[in-house]
């Protein structure tokens, strides 16, 4: 077992506030290490709003056991949710209590607002499981997308495929985020207030999650995915726990939306394609479903890999071959790809799988040798 | 005269235009253990899961403890004490054995209590403590049927009703399960036990139900029907 060694409270909490440490001077580490620092402070960024959605759907599909490919819908729904009330667009046609909310009412509504969208998605696909859930959800993202680019007209909510631009940052308090910060003789730029802001709400999302696992209705996740009818019999009311998964689910990714958007300062219908339902789902299954750390692990790799690759090979290609052969936007999901089919070779229970995942798994070896 | 726990008056059960129970009238008191024996599709099953609100009854009335269960939902029986130990047992196969017991405990809040039944359950299956830890799926068929009672047995059910406990087991293994039925029952559970080994159940039950094509043919005390002659020679095989 790969945490063997935090077996006593001392030692766990010492790991504990190595990793606090570490998180905590993280962004000025990377300035002072890369040249390009900054753009490597965005991806950690950017790292941190995929643990959000990853861990939001490690619960529909890790926990709850139903597979959806259009989870990229509810990020979109809290990004636009926060975009349409904190940018100019719809500042003529709302009245003016409704725009700019503040930060703390404006994360409830984008959790509330994609939660809503979960259960709307959730409550016509109660009956249906695996690739025909698969392929209703898949169908619901898309739908989501196509809306978010349609809707201009007649009446021009979200400005179609043009996106919503100027969109306010997080004003917390009294800190205006979209300007450097000054405290304590540190500087802040937007891409460190930022990182503080995005970590927090993603302790917090972890700690939520922890909490749900070992709790009552964690279990009754857990007994819908393995048999539904049984769970039901155990006097599991299905349905609701069913829909109580996608609304939470749904939610994590609401909260990651908006911060998005804030953060971003711009949102499209394009970062919500289907590439990006895929990716996350890939971030759960390669870091290993139902188990938070292993989520966790999976977000960062398949976020951050990326951009390793970005940074790796060119230098790579002119040192092999002198000059530049391969679009490098290629190579880089090519090799990503590769190592992908790599790890769910060799390692179908994902990096860190849960305890349970790697017993069902070698369940038949075990027996085998037993 | 002790109270009437499970009354069952006229009962109908159609699949789409089949009737595969056709009217039947059942009554099981506080404490008693009754047998319902028959032929394969009798309507045995049927009326089970018909009892436990898994199928819609057509027509009739069934009363716990002097409710009617028509409004109930499926996830309502275990709140109020009426368990199926289900046909083919119906565990979490990927959960491990003590997972499965905890699991029939999930509309209890008295978590004292609930451990407490688990070293009782434990106490009764000796086997599935030594394999706590282990996925229900890998335990040998009366293991999974041990998981099966046992997880009913942690809800603390009023009536417990078992679907073919004997099915696909060794002879060895299935006296051992009948062991604990009888165990079970001297604990003061009420048991309706549906069971194609007739002469095995006959023998365990106070009183017995025999079904034949969606009837209830007759009803009498278990001793009764294992000396009747009819019954002798349609299931006893003697």
């Amino acid at each position: 077992m790969a945490i063997d060694f935090l077996k006593t409270p001392r030692q766990r909490l010492a790991v504990y506030i190595a990793l606090a440490v570490v998180l905590a001077v993280l962004p000025w580490a990377l300035g002072g290490l890369f040249e390009n620092g900054k753009s490597w402070l965005r991806a950690v960024d950017f790292a941190l709003l995929y643990i959000m959605l990853a861990l939001g759907l490690n619960i529909v599909v890790g926990y709850t056991g139903l597979l959806d490919l259009g989870y990229i819908a509810f990020y979109a729904v809290g990004a636009y949710t926060y975009a349409l009330l904190n940018s100019p667009h719809l500042q003529a046609m709302l009245p003016v209590w409704m725009m700019h909310p503040p930060f703390v009412v404006m994360i409830i509504l984008a959790a509330f607002m994609a939660g809503l969208f979960g259960v709307l998605l959730g409550t016509p696909t109660l009956k249906l499981r695996g690739d025909y859930l698969a392929i209703v959800t898949l169908g619901f993202g898309e739908i989501i997308r196509i809306c978010l680019n349609n809707l201009d007209h007649p009446i021009n909510i979200t400005n179609g495929p043009q996106g919503l631009n100027g969109i306010s940052k997080v004003h917390l308090f009294g800190l205006d985020f979209g300007k450097p910060i000054q405290w304590l003789g540190l500087t802040f730029d937007v891409a460190h207030s930022y990182y503080y802001l995005i970590l927090a709400f993603c302790a917090l999302i972890i700690f939520v999650t922890l909490r749900l696992q070992q709790s009552r209705i964690g279990r009754a996740w857990v007994a819908i995915r393995e048999d539904e009818i049984a769970a039901n019999a155990m006097g599991i009311n299905t349905r609701n726990i069913k829909l109580l998964a996608f609304a939470m689910g749904a939610s994590f990714g609401g909260v990651s939306g908006a911060l998005f958007a804030s953060f971003q300062g711009f949102v499209s219908p394009e970062s919500f394609v289907l590439m990006e339902s895929v990716m996350v789902l890939c971030m759960v299954v390669l870091g290993g479903m139902g188990n938070i750390p292993g989520v966790i692990l999976g977000a960062i790799l398949v976020s951050i890999t990326p951009e390793l690759l970005r940074d790796a090979i060119n230098p790579l290609q002119s040192a092999v071959f002198g000059r530049r052969v391969f679009d490098p936007e290629n190579l880089r999901m090519l090799i990503f790809g590769l190592a992908m089919i790599t790890i769910m070779l060799l390692r179908p229970e994902g990096l860190w799988p849960s305890r349970r995942r790697k017993l069902e798994i070698h369940e038949h070896e075990e027996e085998a040798t037993a | 005269m002790s109270q009437t726990l499970l009354q069952v008056k006229d009962l109908k059960v159609a699949y789409g235009g089949i009737h595969a129970v056709k009217g039947i009238n059942l009554e099981i008191k506080q404490g008693e253990l009754v047998a319902l024996i028959g032929a394969n599709g009798a309507g045995k099953t049927t009326t089970l899961k018909t009892l436990i609100g898994m199928v819609k009854p057509s027509d009739g009335e069934i009363m716990f403890n002097g409710k009617s269960t028509a409004k109930l939902h499926a996830y309502d029986y275990v709140r109020h004490g009426l368990v199926l130990v289900p046909e083919g047992r119906g565990i979490f196969s990927r959960l491990t054995v003590e997972e499965n017991l905890q699991m029939g405990a999930y509309v209890r809040d008295d978590k004292a209590e609930v451990a407490a039944d688990l070293e009782r359950v434990y106490g009764l299956f000796p086997r599935l403590k030594e394999r706590y830890k282990q996925l229900a799926g890998t335990l040998s068929g009366g293991e999974q049927q041990m998981v099966a009672i046992g997880r009913a047995m942690m809800s603390r059910p009023k009536l417990l009703l078992l679907d073919e406990p004997s099915m696909g087991l060794a002879p060895i293994i299935v006296q051992k399960i009948f062991e604990i039925i009888r165990m079970i029952a001297a604990e003061g559970v009420t048991m309706l036990l549906v069971e194609q080994n007739a002469k095995l159940a006959l023998q365990t039950a106070n009183r017995g139900y025999v079904m034949e094509s969606g009837h209830v043919t007759l009803a009498d005390s278990a001793a009764n029907l294992l000396a009747n002659e009819a019954i002798q020679k349609a299931y006893l095989g003697e």
